[in-house]
């Protein structure tokens, strides 16, 4: 009986068999990149706003502090949304006839809101609590990034499960001093785990293991 | 919202099949016919086909991104708003005239829970079971929307116009022609604004009509102080549950029955005679199932033997029951109360009157109730129906109700009504009775408008809305002022400036925010109205009940029963998906209403659960399917009012009969001479419990006072529990060193209300699935509250148990799942995790508690935008293909942890409330902390009434139950 296969057979069936290897790891890396890009992420992509408003412009340059307008980050899950006349404290005073800022003076004369883009968005089986993340040393700046050096409003991180775990984890590596919360400048000291630690247990921060249990966000 | 009613199965889904003699046994099949067997459409071949691509394209269901969202902040944020975080305003709703105390949670300017405010007497924090559904009915899409007069929109001022132009010519002759007809009202600036039209039209006359009134108490309206009593005896009376005042009567008959320490036993006796099983009659340690009829002989018998001069009707059955009630009332003199239920005869509430002040318990235990002044110019209702006949009547203005749904079939209301020039009706709801009147007003709903009302005890609160009118929606107030002004004020305007008066004194505005934000007027009173002085009681609403013809001889003839269905009540609920999907108490059907007869009645008459039968009485026919409930009495068929809508929203088109097409003015509740025929046709009735009976295993512990008293573990002892330490797992995997959660529910006190049902369902966002999805038993209800029978079937003894999720230490469910989306956490919670499951529902069939729920489809995806509304935030709205159950109210846990975090101290006892434990009336849920000795949980958990359901398969559960006591009296007790 003659021979099913020619000689050349081996070699397809080898250049079959690395090729299908290498497609698989070469489409497992696309799917990770694509996954981590910033297309998937939005991480650093500013998104479009009714108003180009610029942290770094009302942070940096005119000093205001996070609280002015996020009235309610120490209190509420939510860290809230300026109104309209918090906005109007200032520009009844300055830039009073801006073109940039006609759809604030506008709210203000319909009563009608302003609509922003939300920027960091959870999903909806997610519970986050601003008020209880900044009473215990968790600062702004962890996951919202430079927020003072942002002309236009951005994703800073993932927000991914996996990079919230890494704090629930070990806290010590981000934990800072209270007083350092709404300071976006802030560096963690060459003693940061040591210090995490003794602010783990100032804080009455829970390391039983609770922190990393499904219950904490989601319910 | 539902799906509609399946008519092409006829096959009754887990009924008992044949088997009426013993309609609460099912010995054979513990599955459903059809559960076990492969479908016969699918192949394995294709079965597997389709699994293989559901998993390949589950994989894709990953590959979207999150859509945009925005964020609206305010314009000008309200200074008492924190976004995030919920506020609560005092306010009122009506149950039959009365108000009830509430408190009301609002997000950012939306009502989402409804809760009872503490410190209302009425309410003492707990709510009936329609409080809490009252928040759907605001957000329900077929609410009435826009004015409209024969089918054509118009405005409100086109409505005021027309009611001036026909009011205008009515004032020449003192408003001869012009009535009024409403609910029973207890607002007293209703009253005062009626009394001041009353005035100005001192012709004109107004009607009450309620077709659950109370007029046969008229006058001998009583308010018992249950924590006096040592004995209590009822005569049909559901003084626990259809009662203006249920919710403090439980509260107060619940701490006298709650034992915790065999020392601290002081438990009362209840004794109750009544028809048809109430939630009353179902708590009563001797309950005896006697025929309406017979229960006003049978308190005659009771009242001869107490003394009182009355004659002794002959044949009495039951004389070890009256000899014992005797003998308890002797011995408690002053210390007792009797009570009857609205449904009896003037008669009988004399002569309960006449027992209770021959016992010494007037003034004690019980005291008449304050008197409420009404307008004069009073009609009765038939009166007004015989004027509106002769078309005597031009104007009548209809406040609420549906009298041409629910008026007495004698009275021929249909025909009366269209013979009125004008018919205005102002109501919440487009009814039957809107569908037939000239103009509809919509109203508006509590939580929407301004009002006061007052409660059975007598205190008053002011009703304040928690947001803006939803629709066009006019209050009753305004459209009061509209008859006598040209144009009115708002309701706010109307109530304030009554309650201030025309010169509002110094302190007035501290006083109403006091009187606004304690949810009662304690501080002042409203000034009474011009012509009010005499105190009268309200005229009877129907005419007199005429003296029935008493024979001897009617003993095996049926008797019809009206009774209000304990979830629609009137039918004014009709509408409201949650309480349609409430299990109905005892016979736990849904979506439906059912002819309810005594076991004895449907063997001798062949009869099964689910049959037509045509009811004929007083030569009006009415088709009607049948339920066999155990208890009932031998001769009482009872029909549940308030089904067979016909002008109503989608939720309630097409459920249940309409027994009002058999009930006339001089049989409001009962009368004779009923007669039943079989039909051939069937009625698919869907039920969500098909076993009432624990055949013996250790679901259920109950004994009595003394057995309890003679060996306090004695509830304990009825099975073995194997040792604590058999496990698999690490034993220091979960070391609870912090919080370690647990409940106990007592069934010593709990009276089966299913309030805490309804209550889960509005706090964790739990949809409604319809008929069709009950029917193949995919209710969603996270907490169920169970009824179990035991003794014989006539009369025997029913046992309510609420089961939520168990919260298993070694739980079943855990083990099982493939993708681990059911968890332990670190304070002993046993998870469900919506995000990971993938729904393979092996927990379920691993459940041993069959608590766990599944969303076959997706119940929440066809939600109105107004219904969306009424979900809670704080817990997710769980999609298609997702495992659910109780979660001890996580987010109550959470909310409660961050406060005591941010406050930088520990979660006090008593600081989490989970809904069911909220709105619980006796307060027989709690929960707490399992590592503090001191907390409230753990006082009850070292009682020797705590048990384990199902404790020898060691899951170890979190929730225990206090086992049920009797306080039976030893001379009674009889052979079952």
């Amino acid at each position: 009986m003659a021979q099913l296969f020619p000689k050349s057979a081996n070699v397809h069936a080898r250049v079959i068999i690395v090729s299908i290897v290498v497609l698989a790891c070469g489409a497992g890396w696309a799917t990770s990149m694509i996954y981590w890009s910033p297309y998937t992420t939005e991480v650093d992509v500013p998104l479009q706003q009714p108003i180009p408003f610029s942290h770094k412009h009302h942070v940096t340059d005119d000093g205001i502090d996070c609280r002015y307008c996020h009235t309610s980050v120490e209190k509420s899950s939510f860290a809230g949304i300026p109104s309209t006349e918090t906005c109007m404290t200032c520009h009844s005073q300055l830039w009073t006839d801006a073109p940039i800022l006609a759809s604030v003076r506008e709210s203000l004369a319909t009563g009608r809101p302003l609509k922003w883009t939300r920027v960091n968005d959870l999903p909806d089986y997610v519970y986050f609590n601003h008020s209880v993340h900044v009473s215990k040393g968790i600062g702004c700046s962890e996951c919202h990034g430079r927020i003072d050096q942002m002309p236009l409003t951005h994703k800073a991180q993932t927000l991914y499960m996996r990079w919230c775990l890494d704090c629930h984890e070990a806290p010590q590596k981000y934990i800072r001093p209270r007083d350092k919360v709404f300071d976006a400048a802030w560096q963690s000291p060459p003693n940061q785990l040591q210090q995490g630690k003794e602010l783990i247990r100032e804080y009455h921060v829970d390391t039983s293991g609770r922190l990393t249990n499904c219950s904490a966000c989601h319910r | 919202m539902n799906h509609p009613a399946s008519n092409g199965r006829a096959r009754p889904q887990g009924a008992p099949d044949g088997s009426a003699s013993r309609p609460y046994q099912r010995e054979t099949d513990e599955f459903v016919p059809g559960s076990n067997e492969w479908p016969d459409d699918l192949s394995r071949r294709e079965f597997l086909r389709l699994a293989g691509a559901t998993l390949a394209l589950a994989g894709l269901n990953s590959c979207t991104k999150q859509p945009l969202e925005t964020i609206v902040p305010y314009v000008k944020q309200p200074e008492i708003v924190i976004p995030g975080k919920p506020l609560r305003f005092a306010t009122a709703s009506q149950f039959g005239g009365f108000g009830q105390g509430l408190l009301v949670t609002a997000y950012e300017g939306r009502p989402t829970k409804i809760e009872g405010n503490p410190t209302h007497p009425a309410s003492l924090g707990a709510t009936t079971v329609w409080s809490q559904a009252d928040v759907l009915d605001l957000y329900d899409p077929d609410r009435a929307q826009t004015v409209t007069t024969g089918g054509a929109i118009k405005t409100v001022s086109d409505f005021w116009d027309a009611l001036n132009l026909a009011i205008e010519p009515l004032k020449q002759n003192g408003g001869a022609a012009f009535r009024i007809l409403s609910e029973p009202i207890s607002s007293p600036t209703l009253l005062a604004q009626l009394d001041r039209v009353l005035q100005s039209f001192p012709a004109a006359r107004w009607a009450i009509w309620d077709p659950l009134n109370r007029d046969t108490i008229a006058g001998a309206e009583v308010i018992c102080d249950f924590t006096k009593a040592k004995v209590v005896v009822a005569f049909d009376s559901d003084f626990l549950y259809a009662h203006p005042y249920a919710l403090r009567n439980a509260r107060d008959v619940a701490n006298r029955r709650r034992v915790i320490e065999p020392h601290g036993a002081g438990m009362n006796r209840f004794y109750a005679a009544e028809p048809t099983p109430t939630i009353t009659g179902s708590n009563a340690d001797h309950r005896i199932a006697v025929a309406a009829r017979d229960v006003l002989p049978l308190a005659q018998t009771i009242a001869a033997e107490l003394g009182i001069g009355v004659a002794t009707p002959r044949n009495i059955e039951n004389a070890d029951w009256i000899a014992a009630v005797v003998r308890d009332l002797n011995a408690s003199r002053g210390e007792s109360v009797v009570i009857a239920g609205e449904t009896q005869p003037p008669e009988l509430h004399a002569l309960v009157a006449q027992m209770n002040a021959m016992l010494g318990n007037m003034g004690n235990t019980v005291a008449a109730t304050p008197a409420l002044s009404l307008p004069g110019s009073q009609i009765a209702f038939g009166d007004l129906v015989e004027e509106m006949q002769r078309s005597a009547v031009e104007l009548l203005v209809i406040f609420g109700g549906n009298p041409r749904y629910d008026a007495p079939a004698d009275f021929n209301f249909a025909d009366a009504f269209n013979k009125v020039k004008l018919r205005v009706h102002h109501s919440v709801y487009f009814n039957e009775t809107s569908r037939h009147s000239h103009w509809h007003v919509p109203a508006t709903h509590f939580l929407e408008s301004w009002s006061d009302t007052r409660a059975f005890d007598g205190s008053v609160s002011i009703v304040q809305p928690l947001i803006e009118p939803m629709y066009v929606g006019v209050s009753a107030h305004e459209i009061l002022e509209a008859v006598t002004e040209r144009s009115p004020r708002s309701a706010y305007e109307i109530l304030r400036s009554h309650w201030s008066g025309p010169e509002p004194a110094p302190d007035f505005e501290a006083k109403w925010r006091r009187a606004l934000s304690d949810g009662v007027v304690t501080e002042f009173q409203p000034p009474s109205f011009a012509g009010a002085g005499q105190s009268i009681a309200p005229a009877p609403s129907a005419t007199p009940l005429e003296k029935r013809q008493r024979s001897e001889a009617r003993g095996s003839q049926l008797e019809i029963l009206f009774r209000p269905d304990v979830s629609v009540r009137d039918g004014r609920y009709a509408n409201n998906g949650w309480l349609q999907e409430l299990p109905r108490r005892f016979s736990s059907l849904t979506w439906d209403n059912a002819a309810l007869i005594s076991p004895e009645l449907a063997k001798a008459a062949g009869l099964n659960n689910g049959d037509v039968v045509e009811l004929t009485f007083r030569d009006r026919k009415l088709r009607a399917p049948l339920w066999i409930q155990p208890g009932q009495a031998k001769h009482s068929v009872t029909l549940p009012l308030g089904y067979g809508r016909e002008i109503v929203g989608g939720v309630g088109r097409n459920v249940g009969f309409n027994a009002y097409a058999l009930r006339t003015s001089d049989s409001l509740w009962f009368a004779d001479d009923l007669t039943i025929h079989k039909t051939a046709d069937r009625h698919w009735l869907v039920t969500t419990q098909h076993h009432h009976d624990v055949t013996g295993r250790g679901i259920l512990h109950d004994g009595t006072l003394d057995e309890f008293l003679a060996d306090p573990h004695y509830a304990q002892k009825p099975e073995e529990l194997p040792p604590l330490g058999y496990t698999l797992y690490d034993p220091s995997e979960y070391p609870y060193k912090g919080y370690k959660w647990g409940m106990v529910v007592d069934l010593n006190v709990c009276i089966g209300c299913h309030a805490c049902t309804i209550a889960c369902q509005a706090e964790n966002n739990i949809p409604v699935v319809g008929k069709q999805q009950v029917g193949v038993h995919r209710e969603m209800h996270w907490i169920r509250v169970s009824t179990f029978y035991s003794g014989t079937e006539e009369n025997p003894r029913i046992t309510h148990q609420p089961v939520p999720c168990m919260h298993c230490e070694n739980a079943p469910c855990e083990l099982v799942c493939p993708v681990a989306a059911t968890a332990h956490d670190n304070e002993g919670l046993n998870l469900q995790i919506y995000n990971r499951c993938v729904g393979t529902r092996y927990c379920s069939n691993n459940c041993p508690y069959k608590v766990r729920r599944f969303n076959f489809l997706e119940y929440n995806g066809r939600l109105s935008p107004s219904e969306k509304l009424v979900k809670n935030p704080d817990v997710t709205v769980r999609s298609r293909g997702v495992m659910e159950k109780c979660t001890y109210c996580i987010q109550r846990i959470n909310a409660a942890r961050i406060t005591a975090e941010l406050d930088q101290r520990k979660i006090r006892d008593g600081e989490i409330v989970p809904a069911c434990a909220q709105v619980c009336p006796v307060e027989a849920i709690t929960f707490g902390n399992m590592n503090d000795p001191r907390s409230r949980l753990m006082r009850l958990k070292r009682s020797p009434l705590n048990y384990w359901m199902l404790g020898e398969l060691n899951t170890q559960p979190r929730t225990s139950y206090l086992a049920k006591l009797r306080n039976v009296n030893a001379e009674l007790v009889r052979s079952d």
